[in-house]
Protein backbone atom coordinates (compact mmCIF):
# COMPACT_ATOMS: atom_id res chain seq x y z
CA UNK A 1 0.00 0.00 0.00
CA UNK A 2 2.83 2.41 0.80
CA UNK A 3 4.40 1.53 -2.56
CA UNK A 4 1.07 2.39 -4.17
CA UNK A 5 0.99 5.70 -2.28
CA UNK A 6 4.54 6.60 -3.31
CA UNK A 7 3.93 5.72 -6.97
CA UNK A 8 0.73 7.75 -6.92
CA UNK A 9 2.49 10.74 -5.33
CA UNK A 10 5.30 10.56 -7.86
CA UNK A 11 2.74 10.74 -10.65
CA UNK A 12 1.09 13.76 -8.99
CA UNK A 13 4.23 15.86 -9.37
CA UNK A 14 5.49 14.63 -12.75
CA UNK A 15 3.96 15.70 -16.08
CA UNK A 16 1.85 15.12 -18.08
CA UNK A 17 -1.01 16.57 -16.07
CA UNK A 18 -4.67 16.40 -16.94
CA UNK A 19 -6.12 19.79 -15.88
CA UNK A 20 -9.56 18.90 -17.21
CA UNK A 21 -9.73 15.74 -15.10
CA UNK A 22 -8.33 17.50 -12.03
CA UNK A 23 -10.99 20.18 -12.46
CA UNK A 24 -13.75 17.61 -12.76
CA UNK A 25 -12.59 15.84 -9.59
CA UNK A 26 -12.33 19.17 -7.73
CA UNK A 27 -15.93 19.90 -8.57
CA UNK A 28 -16.96 16.36 -7.61
CA UNK A 29 -15.15 16.47 -4.25
CA UNK A 30 -15.42 20.16 -3.38
CA UNK A 31 -18.64 21.49 -4.81
CA UNK A 32 -20.92 18.47 -4.58
CA UNK A 33 -19.85 17.75 -0.99
CA UNK A 34 -20.89 21.23 0.17
CA UNK A 35 -24.48 20.33 1.17
CA UNK A 36 -23.59 17.29 3.23
CA UNK A 37 -20.60 19.00 4.88
CA UNK A 38 -22.65 22.15 5.54
CA UNK A 39 -25.49 20.23 7.18
CA UNK A 40 -23.05 18.23 9.30
CA UNK A 41 -21.32 21.40 10.44
CA UNK A 42 -24.41 23.40 11.31
CA UNK A 43 -25.97 20.67 13.46
CA UNK A 44 -22.63 19.95 15.13
CA UNK A 45 -22.19 23.62 16.00
CA UNK A 46 -25.75 23.83 17.32
CA UNK A 47 -25.57 20.76 19.52
CA UNK A 48 -22.13 21.77 20.74
CA UNK A 49 -23.47 25.10 21.98
CA UNK A 50 -26.44 23.44 23.63
CA UNK A 51 -24.43 20.70 25.35
CA UNK A 52 -21.63 22.95 26.58
CA UNK A 53 -24.18 25.43 27.89
CA UNK A 54 -26.04 22.82 29.94
CA UNK A 55 -22.74 21.33 31.08
CA UNK A 56 -21.12 24.62 32.02
CA UNK A 57 -24.26 25.83 33.78
CA UNK A 58 -23.33 23.47 36.62
CA UNK A 59 -20.16 25.52 37.21
CA UNK A 60 -21.79 28.83 36.30
CA UNK A 61 -19.36 29.04 33.40
CA UNK A 62 -21.93 29.59 30.66
CA UNK A 63 -19.94 32.46 29.19
CA UNK A 64 -17.33 29.99 27.94
CA UNK A 65 -19.72 28.62 25.30
CA UNK A 66 -18.41 30.70 22.34
CA UNK A 67 -14.82 29.76 23.20
CA UNK A 68 -15.61 26.07 23.42
CA UNK A 69 -17.55 26.14 20.18
CA UNK A 70 -14.88 27.88 18.14
CA UNK A 71 -11.99 25.80 19.49
CA UNK A 72 -13.78 22.48 19.10
CA UNK A 73 -15.02 23.24 15.62
CA UNK A 74 -11.80 24.57 14.14
CA UNK A 75 -9.46 22.10 15.82
CA UNK A 76 -11.40 18.86 15.75
CA UNK A 77 -15.00 18.61 14.73
CA UNK A 78 -14.83 20.61 11.50
CA UNK A 79 -12.03 18.62 9.87
CA UNK A 80 -12.88 15.21 11.33
CA UNK A 81 -16.62 15.21 10.70
CA UNK A 82 -16.26 16.78 7.25
CA UNK A 83 -13.65 14.15 6.38
CA UNK A 84 -15.82 11.27 7.60
CA UNK A 85 -18.74 12.54 5.54
CA UNK A 86 -16.55 13.00 2.46
CA UNK A 87 -15.06 9.52 2.99
CA UNK A 88 -18.55 8.06 2.80
CA UNK A 89 -19.51 10.13 -0.20
CA UNK A 90 -16.39 10.45 -2.31
CA UNK A 91 -14.20 7.54 -1.16
CA UNK A 92 -16.97 5.04 -1.83
CA UNK A 93 -17.77 6.51 -5.24
CA UNK A 94 -14.10 6.44 -6.26
CA UNK A 95 -13.60 2.85 -5.17
CA UNK A 96 -16.77 1.78 -7.02
CA UNK A 97 -15.86 3.66 -10.20
CA UNK A 98 -12.23 2.58 -10.39
CA UNK A 99 -13.14 -0.93 -9.24
CA UNK A 100 -15.67 -1.28 -12.03
CA UNK A 101 -13.09 0.00 -14.50
CA UNK A 102 -10.70 -2.65 -13.21
CA UNK A 103 -13.09 -5.61 -13.51
CA UNK A 104 -14.35 -4.54 -16.95
CA UNK A 105 -10.74 -4.27 -18.22
CA UNK A 106 -11.03 -0.51 -18.75
CA UNK A 107 -7.82 0.03 -16.77
CA UNK A 108 -6.01 -2.47 -19.01
CA UNK A 109 -7.46 -0.64 -22.01
CA UNK A 110 -6.08 2.68 -20.69
CA UNK A 111 -2.67 1.10 -20.35
CA UNK A 112 -2.86 -0.37 -23.85
CA UNK A 113 -3.69 3.06 -25.25
CA UNK A 114 -0.36 4.27 -23.82
CA UNK A 115 -2.01 6.20 -20.99
CA UNK A 116 -0.76 5.57 -17.47
CA UNK A 117 -3.74 4.81 -15.18
CA UNK A 118 -1.90 6.37 -12.24
CA UNK A 119 -1.62 9.64 -14.13
CA UNK A 120 -5.04 9.56 -15.71
CA UNK A 121 -7.17 8.14 -12.90
CA UNK A 122 -5.37 8.39 -9.60
CA UNK A 123 -3.23 11.55 -9.65
CA UNK A 124 -6.16 13.89 -10.51
CA UNK A 125 -8.18 12.45 -7.62
CA UNK A 126 -5.35 12.77 -5.11
CA UNK A 127 -4.60 16.35 -6.17
CA UNK A 128 -8.28 17.24 -5.92
CA UNK A 129 -8.55 15.59 -2.48
CA UNK A 130 -5.47 17.38 -1.14
CA UNK A 131 -6.65 20.80 -2.27
CA UNK A 132 -10.42 20.67 -1.86
CA UNK A 133 -10.67 19.23 1.66
CA UNK A 134 -9.12 22.33 3.33
CA UNK A 135 -11.57 24.55 1.44
CA UNK A 136 -14.46 22.37 2.55
CA UNK A 137 -13.23 22.58 6.13
CA UNK A 138 -13.05 26.39 5.99
CA UNK A 139 -16.71 26.30 4.98
CA UNK A 140 -17.47 23.77 7.72
CA UNK A 141 -15.71 25.95 10.32
CA UNK A 142 -17.71 29.04 9.38
CA UNK A 143 -21.03 27.19 9.27
CA UNK A 144 -20.27 25.30 12.50
CA UNK A 145 -19.50 28.48 14.39
CA UNK A 146 -22.60 30.03 12.90
CA UNK A 147 -24.68 27.07 14.15
CA UNK A 148 -23.35 27.63 17.65
CA UNK A 149 -24.08 31.33 17.34
CA UNK A 150 -27.69 30.75 16.28
CA UNK A 151 -28.47 28.46 19.22
CA UNK A 152 -26.64 30.66 21.74
CA UNK A 153 -28.26 33.88 20.63
CA UNK A 154 -31.79 32.78 19.83
CA UNK A 155 -32.28 29.97 22.33
CA UNK A 156 -29.85 30.56 25.16
CA UNK A 157 -30.15 34.35 25.22
CA UNK A 158 -26.51 35.35 24.59
CA UNK A 159 -25.79 38.87 23.47
CA UNK A 160 -24.93 38.57 19.74
CA UNK A 161 -22.20 41.19 19.85
CA UNK A 162 -20.43 39.70 22.86
CA UNK A 163 -20.75 36.20 21.47
CA UNK A 164 -19.05 37.19 18.21
CA UNK A 165 -16.41 39.22 20.00
CA UNK A 166 -15.56 36.29 22.28
CA UNK A 167 -15.44 33.97 19.29
CA UNK A 168 -13.01 36.17 17.40
CA UNK A 169 -10.87 36.99 20.45
CA UNK A 170 -10.54 33.37 21.35
CA UNK A 171 -9.87 32.01 17.86
CA UNK A 172 -6.17 31.40 17.33
CA UNK A 173 -4.33 31.06 14.07
CA UNK A 174 -2.84 27.77 15.20
CA UNK A 175 -6.28 26.25 15.77
CA UNK A 176 -7.37 27.00 12.24
CA UNK A 177 -4.05 26.06 10.66
CA UNK A 178 -3.91 22.71 12.43
CA UNK A 179 -7.47 22.04 11.25
CA UNK A 180 -6.54 22.81 7.65
CA UNK A 181 -3.41 20.66 7.78
CA UNK A 182 -5.60 17.85 9.06
CA UNK A 183 -8.08 18.48 6.27
CA UNK A 184 -5.42 18.20 3.61
CA UNK A 185 -4.05 14.97 5.07
CA UNK A 186 -7.57 13.54 5.39
CA UNK A 187 -8.37 14.51 1.80
CA UNK A 188 -5.27 12.63 0.68
CA UNK A 189 -6.16 9.58 2.78
CA UNK A 190 -9.74 9.44 1.53
CA UNK A 191 -8.81 9.60 -2.14
CA UNK A 192 -5.83 7.29 -1.66
CA UNK A 193 -8.02 4.62 -0.02
CA UNK A 194 -10.70 5.01 -2.68
CA UNK A 195 -8.17 4.64 -5.48
CA UNK A 196 -6.14 1.88 -3.83
CA UNK A 197 -9.08 -0.40 -3.09
CA UNK A 198 -10.71 0.30 -6.43
CA UNK A 199 -7.50 -0.24 -8.38
CA UNK A 200 -6.85 -3.58 -6.67
CA UNK A 201 -10.41 -4.88 -6.73
CA UNK A 202 -10.92 -8.36 -8.12
CA UNK A 203 -13.74 -10.54 -9.28
CA UNK A 204 -16.85 -8.80 -10.53
CA UNK A 205 -19.65 -7.10 -8.67
CA UNK A 206 -18.82 -8.67 -5.32
CA UNK A 207 -15.20 -7.54 -5.56
CA UNK A 208 -16.29 -3.98 -6.31
CA UNK A 209 -18.67 -4.08 -3.34
CA UNK A 210 -15.88 -5.25 -1.05
CA UNK A 211 -13.55 -2.56 -2.44
CA UNK A 212 -16.14 0.12 -1.66
CA UNK A 213 -16.61 -1.08 1.92
CA UNK A 214 -12.86 -1.37 2.48
CA UNK A 215 -12.26 2.10 1.08
CA UNK A 216 -14.71 3.74 3.47
CA UNK A 217 -13.74 1.72 6.55
CA UNK A 218 -9.99 2.08 6.07
CA UNK A 219 -10.30 5.78 5.25
CA UNK A 220 -12.39 6.37 8.39
CA UNK A 221 -9.96 4.51 10.65
CA UNK A 222 -6.99 6.31 9.10
CA UNK A 223 -8.72 9.68 9.53
CA UNK A 224 -9.27 9.06 13.24
CA UNK A 225 -5.76 7.77 13.88
CA UNK A 226 -4.03 10.49 11.87
CA UNK A 227 -6.22 13.00 13.67
CA UNK A 228 -4.58 11.96 16.93
CA UNK A 229 -1.08 12.03 15.46
CA UNK A 230 -1.48 15.49 13.95
CA UNK A 231 -3.09 16.82 17.14
CA UNK A 232 -0.12 15.55 19.11
CA UNK A 233 2.26 17.17 16.63
CA UNK A 234 0.62 20.57 16.97
CA UNK A 235 -0.48 20.73 20.58
CA UNK A 236 1.56 18.46 22.82
CA UNK A 237 4.09 20.51 24.70
CA UNK B 1 1.20 -17.68 -45.47
CA UNK B 2 3.95 -18.75 -43.14
CA UNK B 3 6.50 -16.04 -42.56
CA UNK B 4 8.21 -17.46 -39.51
CA UNK B 5 11.40 -18.20 -41.42
CA UNK B 6 11.99 -14.49 -41.90
CA UNK B 7 14.96 -13.01 -40.06
CA UNK B 8 13.08 -10.88 -37.49
CA UNK B 9 9.55 -11.94 -36.68
CA UNK B 10 7.15 -9.26 -35.45
CA UNK B 11 6.71 -11.06 -32.16
CA UNK B 12 8.96 -13.80 -30.81
CA UNK B 13 8.13 -15.47 -27.52
CA UNK B 14 10.59 -17.84 -25.91
CA UNK B 15 10.09 -19.99 -22.81
CA UNK B 16 7.39 -17.80 -21.29
CA UNK B 17 6.45 -18.75 -17.70
CA UNK B 18 3.65 -17.21 -15.70
CA UNK B 19 2.07 -18.54 -12.53
CA UNK B 20 -0.51 -17.16 -10.12
CA UNK B 21 0.45 -18.58 -6.74
CA UNK B 22 0.69 -22.34 -7.16
CA UNK B 23 -1.28 -22.33 -10.39
CA UNK B 24 1.08 -22.45 -13.37
CA UNK B 25 -0.68 -20.87 -16.34
CA UNK B 26 2.06 -20.50 -18.94
CA UNK B 27 4.79 -23.11 -18.75
CA UNK B 28 7.54 -22.45 -21.24
CA UNK B 29 5.48 -21.11 -24.11
CA UNK B 30 7.16 -20.51 -27.50
CA UNK B 31 5.48 -18.65 -30.35
CA UNK B 32 6.59 -16.64 -33.35
CA UNK B 33 4.43 -14.32 -35.39
CA UNK B 34 5.72 -13.01 -38.71
CA UNK B 35 5.22 -9.48 -40.04
CA UNK B 36 1.73 -9.08 -41.50
CA UNK B 37 0.69 -12.53 -40.40
CA UNK B 38 -2.61 -13.34 -38.68
CA UNK B 39 -2.20 -15.95 -35.97
CA UNK B 40 -5.08 -17.33 -33.93
CA UNK B 41 -4.39 -19.04 -30.63
CA UNK B 42 -7.10 -21.53 -29.72
CA UNK B 43 -7.55 -23.32 -26.44
CA UNK B 44 -10.11 -24.07 -23.78
CA UNK B 45 -11.36 -21.58 -21.23
CA UNK B 46 -8.84 -20.93 -18.48
CA UNK B 47 -5.83 -22.21 -20.42
CA UNK B 48 -4.09 -18.84 -20.24
CA UNK B 49 -4.90 -17.33 -23.62
CA UNK B 50 -5.72 -13.92 -22.15
CA UNK B 51 -2.70 -14.15 -19.85
CA UNK B 52 -0.53 -14.59 -22.94
CA UNK B 53 -1.86 -11.37 -24.50
CA UNK B 54 -1.50 -9.49 -21.23
CA UNK B 55 2.12 -10.63 -20.87
CA UNK B 56 2.93 -9.36 -24.36
CA UNK B 57 1.29 -6.02 -23.58
CA UNK B 58 3.17 -5.78 -20.29
CA UNK B 59 -0.03 -5.74 -18.22
CA UNK B 60 1.25 -8.86 -16.47
CA UNK B 61 4.88 -9.62 -15.71
CA UNK B 62 6.06 -13.13 -16.62
CA UNK B 63 8.36 -14.95 -14.19
CA UNK B 64 10.69 -16.15 -16.92
CA UNK B 65 11.12 -16.10 -20.66
CA UNK B 66 11.56 -13.48 -23.31
CA UNK B 67 9.20 -11.54 -25.54
CA UNK B 68 10.70 -9.70 -28.49
CA UNK B 69 8.80 -7.17 -30.57
CA UNK B 70 10.64 -6.36 -33.82
CA UNK B 71 13.71 -7.97 -32.26
CA UNK B 72 13.52 -5.75 -29.15
CA UNK B 73 13.19 -7.40 -25.74
CA UNK B 74 10.13 -5.96 -23.98
CA UNK B 75 10.07 -7.92 -20.71
CA UNK B 76 11.14 -5.57 -17.93
CA UNK B 77 11.09 -2.40 -20.02
CA UNK B 78 10.94 0.88 -18.14
CA UNK B 79 7.77 2.92 -18.25
CA UNK B 80 8.77 5.37 -20.96
CA UNK B 81 10.13 2.75 -23.35
CA UNK B 82 7.08 0.62 -22.68
CA UNK B 83 4.80 3.49 -23.73
CA UNK B 84 6.75 3.73 -26.98
CA UNK B 85 6.37 -0.01 -27.64
CA UNK B 86 2.68 0.09 -26.69
CA UNK B 87 2.04 2.64 -29.42
CA UNK B 88 2.64 -0.17 -31.91
CA UNK B 89 -0.30 -2.09 -30.47
CA UNK B 90 -4.05 -1.93 -30.67
CA UNK B 91 -6.27 -4.25 -28.72
CA UNK B 92 -9.91 -5.28 -28.92
CA UNK B 93 -10.94 -6.44 -25.45
CA UNK B 94 -13.34 -9.27 -24.82
CA UNK B 95 -16.17 -7.04 -23.63
CA UNK B 96 -14.80 -4.08 -25.58
CA UNK B 97 -13.76 -2.32 -22.30
CA UNK B 98 -15.09 1.04 -23.52
CA UNK B 99 -14.60 3.93 -21.08
CA UNK B 100 -18.14 4.56 -19.90
CA UNK B 101 -17.39 8.08 -18.70
CA UNK B 102 -16.67 9.13 -22.31
CA UNK B 103 -18.87 9.26 -25.39
CA UNK B 104 -18.36 6.79 -28.23
CA UNK B 105 -16.26 9.11 -30.41
CA UNK B 106 -14.15 10.16 -27.42
CA UNK B 107 -13.48 6.47 -26.84
CA UNK B 108 -12.35 5.96 -30.41
CA UNK B 109 -10.24 9.13 -30.34
CA UNK B 110 -8.70 8.34 -26.93
CA UNK B 111 -5.43 6.91 -28.22
CA UNK B 112 -5.01 9.82 -30.62
CA UNK B 113 -5.69 12.53 -28.03
CA UNK B 114 -4.08 11.12 -24.88
CA UNK B 115 -1.46 8.88 -26.46
CA UNK B 116 -0.38 10.87 -29.51
CA UNK B 117 -1.41 14.37 -28.33
CA UNK B 118 -3.64 15.21 -31.30
CA UNK B 119 -6.05 18.18 -31.24
CA UNK B 120 -9.64 17.28 -30.35
CA UNK B 121 -11.28 18.48 -33.57
CA UNK B 122 -8.85 16.56 -35.75
CA UNK B 123 -9.17 13.45 -33.60
CA UNK B 124 -12.97 13.65 -33.79
CA UNK B 125 -12.80 13.60 -37.59
CA UNK B 126 -10.60 10.52 -37.58
CA UNK B 127 -12.86 8.89 -35.00
CA UNK B 128 -15.91 9.44 -37.22
CA UNK B 129 -13.94 7.95 -40.14
CA UNK B 130 -13.00 4.90 -38.10
CA UNK B 131 -16.59 4.46 -36.95
CA UNK B 132 -17.66 4.53 -40.59
CA UNK B 133 -15.03 1.88 -41.34
CA UNK B 134 -16.75 -0.47 -38.89
CA UNK B 135 -20.19 0.42 -40.27
CA UNK B 136 -21.37 2.91 -37.67
CA UNK B 137 -22.74 6.34 -38.53
CA UNK B 138 -21.56 9.66 -37.05
CA UNK B 139 -24.73 9.79 -34.90
CA UNK B 140 -23.46 6.77 -32.96
CA UNK B 141 -20.38 8.81 -32.04
CA UNK B 142 -22.49 11.03 -29.80
CA UNK B 143 -23.95 8.13 -27.79
CA UNK B 144 -22.67 6.83 -24.47
CA UNK B 145 -21.22 3.28 -24.43
CA UNK B 146 -24.02 2.13 -22.09
CA UNK B 147 -26.55 2.80 -24.87
CA UNK B 148 -24.91 0.36 -27.30
CA UNK B 149 -25.74 -3.27 -28.03
CA UNK B 150 -23.10 -6.00 -27.71
CA UNK B 151 -22.30 -6.04 -31.43
CA UNK B 152 -22.03 -2.25 -31.55
CA UNK B 153 -19.73 -2.21 -28.52
CA UNK B 154 -17.44 -4.71 -30.24
CA UNK B 155 -17.38 -2.58 -33.37
CA UNK B 156 -16.60 0.58 -31.38
CA UNK B 157 -13.88 -1.38 -29.60
CA UNK B 158 -12.49 -2.38 -32.98
CA UNK B 159 -12.61 1.23 -34.20
CA UNK B 160 -10.70 2.29 -31.08
CA UNK B 161 -8.13 -0.48 -31.61
CA UNK B 162 -7.39 0.61 -35.20
CA UNK B 163 -7.68 4.38 -34.66
CA UNK B 164 -3.97 4.96 -34.07
CA UNK B 165 -2.95 2.82 -37.04
CA UNK B 166 -1.20 0.16 -34.96
CA UNK B 167 1.33 -2.29 -36.41
CA UNK B 168 0.00 -5.15 -34.28
CA UNK B 169 -3.61 -5.75 -33.28
CA UNK B 170 -4.73 -8.16 -30.57
CA UNK B 171 -8.22 -9.59 -30.55
CA UNK B 172 -9.42 -11.14 -27.30
CA UNK B 173 -12.37 -13.44 -28.06
CA UNK B 174 -13.72 -11.13 -30.79
CA UNK B 175 -16.91 -13.11 -31.44
CA UNK B 176 -17.74 -14.38 -27.96
CA UNK B 177 -21.21 -13.39 -26.80
CA UNK B 178 -22.45 -12.38 -30.25
CA UNK B 179 -25.01 -14.10 -32.45
CA UNK B 180 -23.49 -16.06 -35.38
CA UNK B 181 -24.34 -13.41 -37.95
CA UNK B 182 -22.93 -10.52 -35.92
CA UNK B 183 -19.95 -12.76 -35.17
CA UNK B 184 -19.31 -13.13 -38.88
CA UNK B 185 -19.73 -9.39 -39.43
CA UNK B 186 -16.99 -8.85 -36.84
CA UNK B 187 -14.82 -11.48 -38.54
CA UNK B 188 -15.16 -9.68 -41.87
CA UNK B 189 -14.37 -6.34 -40.25
CA UNK B 190 -11.30 -7.79 -38.58
CA UNK B 191 -10.02 -9.16 -41.90
CA UNK B 192 -10.73 -5.87 -43.66
CA UNK B 193 -9.14 -3.68 -41.00
CA UNK B 194 -6.06 -5.85 -40.66
CA UNK B 195 -5.55 -5.89 -44.42
CA UNK B 196 -6.06 -2.15 -44.83
CA UNK B 197 -3.54 -1.39 -42.11
CA UNK B 198 -1.16 -4.13 -43.22
CA UNK B 199 -1.06 -5.03 -39.54
CA UNK B 200 0.05 -8.16 -37.79
CA UNK B 201 -2.81 -9.81 -35.90
CA UNK B 202 -2.86 -12.08 -32.90
CA UNK B 203 -6.27 -13.35 -31.85
CA UNK B 204 -7.38 -15.69 -29.13
CA UNK B 205 -10.66 -17.50 -29.38
CA UNK B 206 -12.42 -20.78 -28.86
CA UNK B 207 -14.81 -20.12 -31.75
CA UNK B 208 -13.50 -22.39 -34.51
CA UNK B 209 -15.58 -20.78 -37.26
CA UNK B 210 -14.01 -17.44 -36.40
CA UNK B 211 -10.53 -18.96 -36.14
CA UNK B 212 -10.75 -20.60 -39.57
CA UNK B 213 -11.90 -17.36 -41.10
CA UNK B 214 -9.43 -14.83 -39.73
CA UNK B 215 -6.30 -16.96 -39.30
CA UNK B 216 -3.33 -17.49 -41.58
CA UNK B 217 -1.94 -19.80 -38.94
CA UNK B 218 -3.49 -21.47 -35.91
CA UNK B 219 -1.72 -22.39 -32.69
CA UNK B 220 -3.25 -24.50 -29.95
CA UNK B 221 -2.52 -23.66 -26.32
CA UNK B 222 -2.79 -26.46 -23.79
CA UNK B 223 -1.16 -26.93 -20.38
CA UNK B 224 0.73 -23.66 -20.75
CA UNK B 225 2.45 -24.64 -23.99
CA UNK B 226 1.76 -24.38 -27.69
CA UNK B 227 1.14 -28.05 -28.50
CA UNK B 228 0.45 -27.58 -32.20
CA UNK B 229 0.86 -24.77 -34.73
CA UNK B 230 0.35 -24.76 -38.44
CA UNK B 231 -1.37 -23.16 -41.40
CA UNK B 232 -5.14 -22.98 -41.15
CA UNK B 233 -5.53 -25.40 -44.07
CA UNK B 234 -3.74 -28.13 -42.12
CA UNK B 235 -5.85 -27.94 -38.97
CA UNK B 236 -8.10 -30.81 -40.04
CA UNK B 237 -5.06 -33.01 -40.57
CA UNK B 238 -3.09 -31.91 -37.54
CA UNK B 239 -2.30 -35.41 -36.35
CA UNK B 240 -2.78 -34.18 -32.79
CA UNK B 241 -5.44 -35.83 -30.67
CA UNK B 242 -5.76 -32.65 -28.59
CA UNK B 243 -6.43 -30.47 -31.63
CA UNK B 244 -8.86 -33.03 -33.06
CA UNK B 245 -10.82 -33.10 -29.83
CA UNK B 246 -10.92 -29.31 -29.61
CA UNK B 247 -11.98 -28.50 -33.16
CA UNK B 248 -14.71 -31.09 -33.05
CA UNK B 249 -15.80 -30.09 -29.58
CA UNK B 250 -15.84 -33.55 -28.02
CA UNK B 251 -16.05 -34.13 -24.29
CA UNK B 252 -14.07 -37.37 -24.62
CA UNK B 253 -10.40 -37.24 -25.47
CA UNK B 254 -6.98 -36.43 -24.06
CA UNK B 255 -8.15 -33.06 -22.71
CA UNK B 256 -10.06 -33.76 -19.51
CA UNK B 257 -12.18 -31.00 -18.06
CA UNK B 258 -11.76 -30.93 -14.32
CA UNK B 259 -15.24 -31.62 -13.06
CA UNK B 260 -16.13 -32.25 -9.49
CA UNK B 261 -18.86 -34.72 -8.59
CA UNK B 262 -21.71 -33.06 -6.79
Amino acid sequence: MSLFALTALAHCVRPPFYPRLIGRQMIEIGYYSLPVVGLTAIFTGMVLALQSYTGFARFSAESAVPNVVVVSITRELGPVLAALMVAGRVGAAMAAEIGTMRVTEQIDALDTLATNPFKYLIAPRLIAGLTMMPLLVVVADVIGVFGGYVVSVYKLGFNPYIYLKNTIDFMEVQDVVSGLVKASVFGFLITLMGCYHGYNSRGGAQGVGAATTNAVVSASILILSFNYLITEMFFSK
Amino acid sequence: MNLTDQATPKIRIRGLHKAFGDKVVLDGLDLEIGVGESVVVIGGSGTGKSVLLKCILGLLHPEAGSIEIDGEEVVGLRERERDRVLRKFGMLFQNAALFDSLSVWENVAFGLVEGAGMALAEAEEIAIDKLAAVGLGPDVGQLQPAELSGGMRKRVGLARAIATGPEVIFFDEPTTGLDPIMGDVINDLIIKCVQELGATALSITHDMASARKIADRIAMLHDGKIIWAGPVAEIDASGSAHVEQFIHGRAEGPIQMQLRAL
